[in-house]
């Protein structure tokens, strides 16, 4: 247990100091939930409809420009031959680097995300509910993504077709992270069910993620 | 085909067991490779190598580029999965992997330029044996440090190091957590010749404690006796 | 246990069994003899039941001449969806028993695989104008359907991304394998969240028999046209490596002197 916390910590370490990651994608999550009104028009009503949705898919979006950093810098320098070489199993040490990305990526942009609501008019009262689910269904975002990381360490053109696998797998995070404020919206009720099928996505994520990471990191280390 | 030789069998490569022990390990060990077989794609890279190693011995790969040293080191570090054959560790309790008794130094140096040079060895200290508290991380890396007279530069960012130091830092790692076994892969790469001789001072005081090193090199590394294996340029099918 | 017996007991007869798939000389050998009649078969029965389509069977009494797209579109969608399994099946055999025919199967089906993905999309498409008023909507079967295709092109991408064949080749199975785990999910997760296409009703007895018939028949004859497309495919990229392993022989000879 020493030895993972011990390379969360050295991880977060290394993200603030090389810097630039977290300022990129906040900054980036900014810029297209901005872009979002300018193409929709200013119709307030219409921008709180859409709301969650513009949130969710900025989210996501921004969280993606810092994927390919997950793994890349330690497979590129050897660093992660002699991590590998440690007391942990591969799986293990997946789980360790993309709970590092979550706490230094999907949880900014989550905090950053109720202040950008107000940007497109989102009803304050569902910032805590748009928190929650955001906080619970994230980490899905980290643990599918290590796969496309770990994935494409050695691919030509990476950034574009860690997308083009990435995107489709977080189609139910995104359907259940809307649907959890669209019905509270709406008062249809029932965002209980969604915050919970979005933990279950999240959870299934911690399972797979680090499985097929570590199967594919194992591949490219030969 | 790669051809073991085996000059003096019986540990002639052991050295005289004066020198003052900071035993790395309690067990006398054994590396045993049986009839090694690995491949590249369709290619045999080792073909049916057998070999042993046991504490105290130091052993010194050689052959021309391509000849399957860095396979060799990296397939005993459990990176790839040999074809057929065996790695065996006797006096080592059976789950262990392997790798856990190792020490790789790669072609990457593995140092993130961002933390100092006393900071990426803490962290490997750290992280590969868990169970050092900080102040003996701390004593360890000083340690290491020193050895490779790196002490003076501890607290630089390790962005700043040549290349030859860069190197040194990366070969200080072997000092920092107690394993037995060091798997070297060309680790003169980029070294003077004094550094190679501090570089085979620690060989040799690892090998004299009861540790066994591997070292792939195409130079002559100058540590103390050590055994030589010859890895000869494959003859590739045709 | 018992398994293990007869293994050994009978290793001749297993090794037979298996080295007939296993073995790339034999494949070709096996495949070339089987294709011919395969595609035969094909031809024959897809030509049987467009003729059913076109002068037997009725129109539908609401969806009128529109509906002979089915004939196309449901063998399209099965096809995309076994093409998959395909898919799947040869990257575990790759994975797991590092088959060395696993992966030609592999890589064989995924464009194919992704052919027929992208013929149901569009037959779908064509057919949703006159019934639904619209080339696309946005209900769960076409988006999984369309998921699925985006999984296909990503399979397609990832291997001719990595230059390393090998590697390529276990990366790829290892994200089809992941494809399987997920597209259930994706598949749920969009059900649940709209639904406007009708439940598959393709080979059940709600659909007249005079419908029905055709149906099969195209099925079956699009089904073979699969199989046929796939071993052609495999033994092409069997002769393309074979080309890869002679050519680069040819470079060591030449650089050896």
């Amino acid at each position: 247990m020493t030895a993972f916390f011990r390379l969360v910590v050295r991880d977060l370490e290394l993200a603030f100091r090389d810097g630039g990651a977290l300022g990129t994608a906040l900054g980036f999550f900014l810029m297209v939930v901005a872009m979002m009104p300018l193409g929709l028009g200013p119709d307030l009503n219409l921008l709180s409809k859409l709301a969650p949705g513009i949130l969710w898919i900025a989210l996501l979006l921004s969280a993606l420009l810092s994927l390919p950093r997950m793994f890349e810098s330690d497979f590129d320098d050897g660093a992660l031959e002699v991590i590998a070489m440690g007391p942990l199993p591969l799986e293990l040490i997946v789980i360790a680097k993309a709970t590092a990305h979550w706490l230094t990526t999907g949880l900014p942009l989550v905090l950053l995300a109720p202040v950008l609501g107000l940007l497109l008019n989102l009803d304050l009262a569902s910032a805590p509910l748009l928190v929650t689910a955001m906080i619970l269904g994230t980490p899905a975002i980290s643990f599918l993504g290590a796969i496309g990381a770990a994935l494409t360490l050695k691919a030509k053109r990476s950034g574009l077709l860690l997308a083009l696998l990435v995107l489709p797998l977080y189609v139910p995070t995104l359907i259940f992270g809307i649907s959890a404020l669209t019905n509270q919206i709406l008062n249809t009720g029932g965002a209980g069910s969604s915050l919970m099928i979005l933990s279950a996505v999240s959870l299934f994520a911690l399972v797979l993620g680090p499985i097929a990471s570590a199967a594919a990191l194992r591949a490219q280390m030969q | 085909m790669a051809a073991a030789s085996h000059p003096g069998q019986e540990f002639c490569g052991k050295p005289p067991l004066l020198i003052l022990s900071t035993r790395t390990s309690e067990t006398f060990l054994i590396l045993s490779i049986e009839n090694l077989c690995v491949t590249r794609g369709e290619r045999p890279i080792i073909d049916g190598l057998s070999f042993n190693v046991g504490s105290g011995e130091a052993l010194v790969v050689m052959g021309a580029n391509g000849s399957g040293k860095t396979t060799l080191l990296r397939a005993l570090a459990g990176f790839i999965q040999p074809k057929s054959g065996a790695i065996l560790l006797d006096g080592h309790s059976e789950d262990a992997r392997i790798s856990d008794a190792c020490h790789y130094v790669g072609h990457l140096n593995a140092i993130k330029t961002s933390q100092t040079v006393a900071e990426n060895l803490s962290f490997y200290a750290g992280f590969l044996d868990d169970t050092l508290s900080q102040a003996e991380i701390s004593d360890r890396v000083e340690d290491a440090l020193a050895r490779f007279a790196l002490d003076r530069l501890a607290s630089v960012p390790s962005g700043y190091l040549s290349a030859g130091q860069k190197r040194r830092l990366a070969l200080a790692r072997v000092l920092c957590a107690a394993r037995p076994i060091w798997l070297l892969d060309e680790p003169t790469t980029s070294l003077d010749q004094e550094s190679t001789t501090q570089l085979a001072s620690v060989i040799n005081a690892h090998v004299a404690s009861g540790g066994v090193a591997i070292a792939a090199t195409h130079l002559d590394l100058g540590v103390g006796p050590a055994r030589t294996l010859q890895l000869d340029q494959k003859a590739r099918s045709a | 246990m018992a398994s293990h017996m007869t293994d050994s007991i009978q290793p001749e007869k297993r090794q037979s069994l298996t080295q007939k798939f296993a073995n790339p000389t034999r494949f070709m050998a096996l495949s070339g003899q089987v294709l011919p009649w395969s595609l035969i078969a094909a031809a024959c029965l897809i030509s049987y039941a467009l003729y059913l389509v076109f002068f037997v069977a009725p129109d539908d009494y609401q969806q009128g001449q529109t509906v002979k797209i089915m004939y196309i579109h449901v063998p399209a969608a099965w096809l995309a969806m076994m093409a998959y399994g395909v898919v799947a099946v040869s990257s575990f055999g790759l994975l797991v028993f590092r088959h060395p025919l696993a992966d030609v199967s592999a890589k064989a089906a995924v464009p194919i695989g992704a052919a027929f993905t992208l013929i149901a999309l569009i037959t779908g498409s064509l057919w949703g104008k006159p019934m639904w008023g619209t080339y696309w909507v946005w209900d769960a079967r076409l988006t999984s359907v369309l998921m699925l295709f985006f999984l296909y092109l990503g399979l397609m991408t990832l291997r001719s991304s990595i230059e390393d064949e090998l590697l390529a080749s276990r990366l790829t199975a290892i994200l089809a394998l992941v494809g399987v785990i997920l597209l259930p999910i994706i598949k749920f997760s969009v059900d649940w969240w709209n639904t406007l296409h009708q439940p598959s009703t393709g080979f059940t007895s709600s659909v007249h028999s005079s419908m029905r018939t055709p149906l099969l028949i195209s099925a079956v004859g699009f089904t073979l046209l699969f199989f046929s497309m796939h071993l052609k495919a495999m033994r092409n990229e069997i002769l393309r490596r074979r080309v890869k392993t002679l050519t680069l022989a040819e470079v060591d000879r030449q650089s050896r002197g």
